[in-house]
């Protein structure tokens, strides 16, 4: 696919946001590069969905996208959800840009609780759309206070999270939006996606941007930057595990949904990362129910 | 932990732990407290009592580095910089020492606890701001703490709101000591309870006191209390400090009006 070709007189309000906007959350962008971490406070705008559904991810991805990007948007790892997919289509009406599904074709991939299973790559931009970007907030109700805590480096209170959950469970239970800390400085909450994906955030290629619009942040992690996920001496970070393959692909080292097929309890597990389990398929590859009707190839969408 | 009672003689020549100068506090055009000036001595406990409204809680938050008095000074030696105007520090390095090296009891357990987290959450929590970071080992501590506040450690993951309140201030206690603090503000500790709890609860926290030889400042309008933990009084009256002594002088032989009428208000049974 290539790049649609764009009028100079069109770049006013290019990518819905006006200039001035874009230019704002461009400078936030920055802050947030240069303090990897650090939730930048940006202006955030009404966009034309509702909060939740992605405007802070909307926003970033407005001020960084040009006419010679090719965009992909995930939801839950899937390409073809209907989230996904009116923000993918949104963004080719209003920004003329190419739109993928293949990860590695993709210069910017907006993404809502996944990290892509295949590696991303140095020019490639990951942004998320994050609900809650103070990962302090849930025992820590005050603004005033947290911001204090950030800026002294108080990050004692994550840990009585991590110890209520090793005393209720025995271990570290939480499986999503797992404390991170940034480059041994800034604690950072990786926004929904499951703990599996936390190694991922660590020493990246490409660029992560977390774009929060109801909270008015922007927060970002630079390329090769040390991310850890916090845990306890006797009680070492692990992720998920699962004792089954992708049903459709047979991946054994992807990240897996469970799908319940009917009421007697029988269930299947596939890839989560739609754009993986079709590339493995195509490949080749057969897991144990490859040919269910979720492995059917979903219709191309029409051009714009 | 046991260490030896420091004698009296040890308290007179150790060097002070606080020092306190002239604080005043001015609401606006509404006194808080006027020139207040005292010393403390390492393992001292000081009663600052008087009626309500008399500025007590107003000089203890002054003390405590949470409000900056008007004018007047209040020095304590830090482990890091030694004697330092707790207010001079900047905001980092003071909540940082508030954290290592003080500890605060608050009258209802609420403002002092995270109604949130677990018993055991709260109690371990210093020990994680501190630096700790094995499970293990401050689940062991907190169990410890818990034992020597008198409860139930099979109850340590329980919310504090399924506690009692007095449970809930041992709580706060343990959570305010675990650390190993060298000076506790205690605002009423036992305000808000019934007789017998009261007396529990004073019971325990003179013993941790006498043992772990800590300096406190507790604020009360109870006698009692003053006349169980305190080694010395000061009665504020209008925001004014009117007679400072020991605290079996002051009760037994009170001098100013005001502390006559205090001791004499209390009832006997």
């Amino acid at each position: 696919m290539s790049p649609a070709s764009n009028t100079p007189e069109r770049y006013y309000n290019y990518a819905y946001l006006d200039e001035q906007t874009k230019r704002m959350i461009r400078r936030a962008i920055l802050k947030a590069l240069a303090i990897p971490g650090y939730q930048a406070p940006f202006g955030s705008r009404e966009m034309p969905v509702p909060y939740g559904w992605g405007t802070g991810g909307i926003q970033l991805t407005a001020a960084i996208i040009g006419p010679d990007d090719v965009y992909k948007c995930i939801d839950q790892g899937a390409d073809d959800t209907t989230n996904a997919v009116s923000i993918r289509r949104f963004f080719a009406q209003v920004a003329d840009v190419a739109v993928t599904e293949d990860t590695a074709e993709a210069t910017i991939i907006q993404t809502r609780h996944r990290i892509p299973e295949q590696p991303l790559k140095a020019g490639q931009v990951l942004v998320f759309q994050v609900p809650q970007p103070e990962p302090l907030r849930g025992l820590e109700p005050r603004e005033t206070e947290t911001r204090a805590m950030h800026a002294y480096e108080e990050y004692g209170l994550q840990y009585v999270s991590l110890y209520e959950s090793v005393a209720t469970y025995g271990r570290i239970a939480s499986t999503v939006g797992y404390p991170t800390m940034v480059d041994e400085r800034y604690l950072m909450s990786p926004s929904p996606i499951p703990k599996f994906d936390n190694p991922k955030l660590d020493d990246n290629e490409a660029i992560l941007l977390f774009g929060a619009g109801r909270e008015k942040r922007i927060y970002a992690v630079p390329p090769h930057t040390r991310v850890r996920s916090l845990d306890f001496e006797d009680y070492p970070f692990e992720t998920q595990t699962w004792e089954e393959d992708c049903a459709l692909c047979g991946a054994r080292d992807s990240y897996l949904d469970e799908v319940v097929l009917d009421d007697a309890g029988e269930r299947m597990f596939v890839c989560s990362d739609s754009h993986f389990c079709a590339e493995r398929r195509a490949q080749g590859h057969v897991g144990r129910m490859a040919d269910h009707q979720l492995a059917a190839t979903p219709e191309k969408e029409p051009a714009q | 932990m046991n260490a030896p009672l420091p004698n009296n003689l040890a308290k007179m020549q150790a060097a002070p732990l606080l020092r306190v100068d002239n604080v005043t506090k001015w609401y606006g055009q509404i006194l808080g407290c006027r020139d207040v000036s005292f010393e403390m001595r390492p393992g001292e406990v000081l009663g600052i009592v008087g009626e309500s409204g008399s500025g007590k809680t107003t000089l203890l938050n002054c003390i405590s580095g949470r409000l900056a008095p008007t004018s007047g000074s209040v020095e304590f030696d830090t482990a890091r910089f030694g004697l330092t105007d707790v207010y001079a520090l900047n905001e980092p390095d003071r909540r940082r020492m508030q954290r290592e090296e003080w500890g605060f009891v608050h009258q209802n357990p609420r403002d002092g606890l995270r109604m949130r987290a677990s018993g055991g959450a709260n109690v371990a929590e210093p020990l994680m701001n501190l630096g700790g970071r094995h499970y293990g080992k401050m689940r062991q501590a907190t169990v410890e703490w818990l034992e020597r506040v008198e409860l139930d450690t099979r109850r340590i993951d329980d919310k504090p709101r399924r506690f009692s309140g007095g449970m809930q201030q041992r709580i706060q206690v343990a959570r305010n000591l675990i650390h190993g603090p060298r000076l506790v503000f205690m605002d009423e500790p036992t305000g808000g309870l019934d007789v017998s709890v009261q007396a529990r609860l004073l019971d325990l926290l003179r013993e941790l006191v006498r043992d772990l030889g800590l300096a406190v400042i507790v604020v009360t309008h109870d006698m009692a209390v003053a006349r169980l933990m305190a080694d010395r009084l000061m009665v504020m009256k209008g925001g004014e400090v009117v007679e400072t002594g020991l605290t079996d002088q002051v009760l037994d032989d009170p001098q100013h009006p005001y502390s006559q009428l205090l001791v004499s208000s209390v009832l006997q049974i």
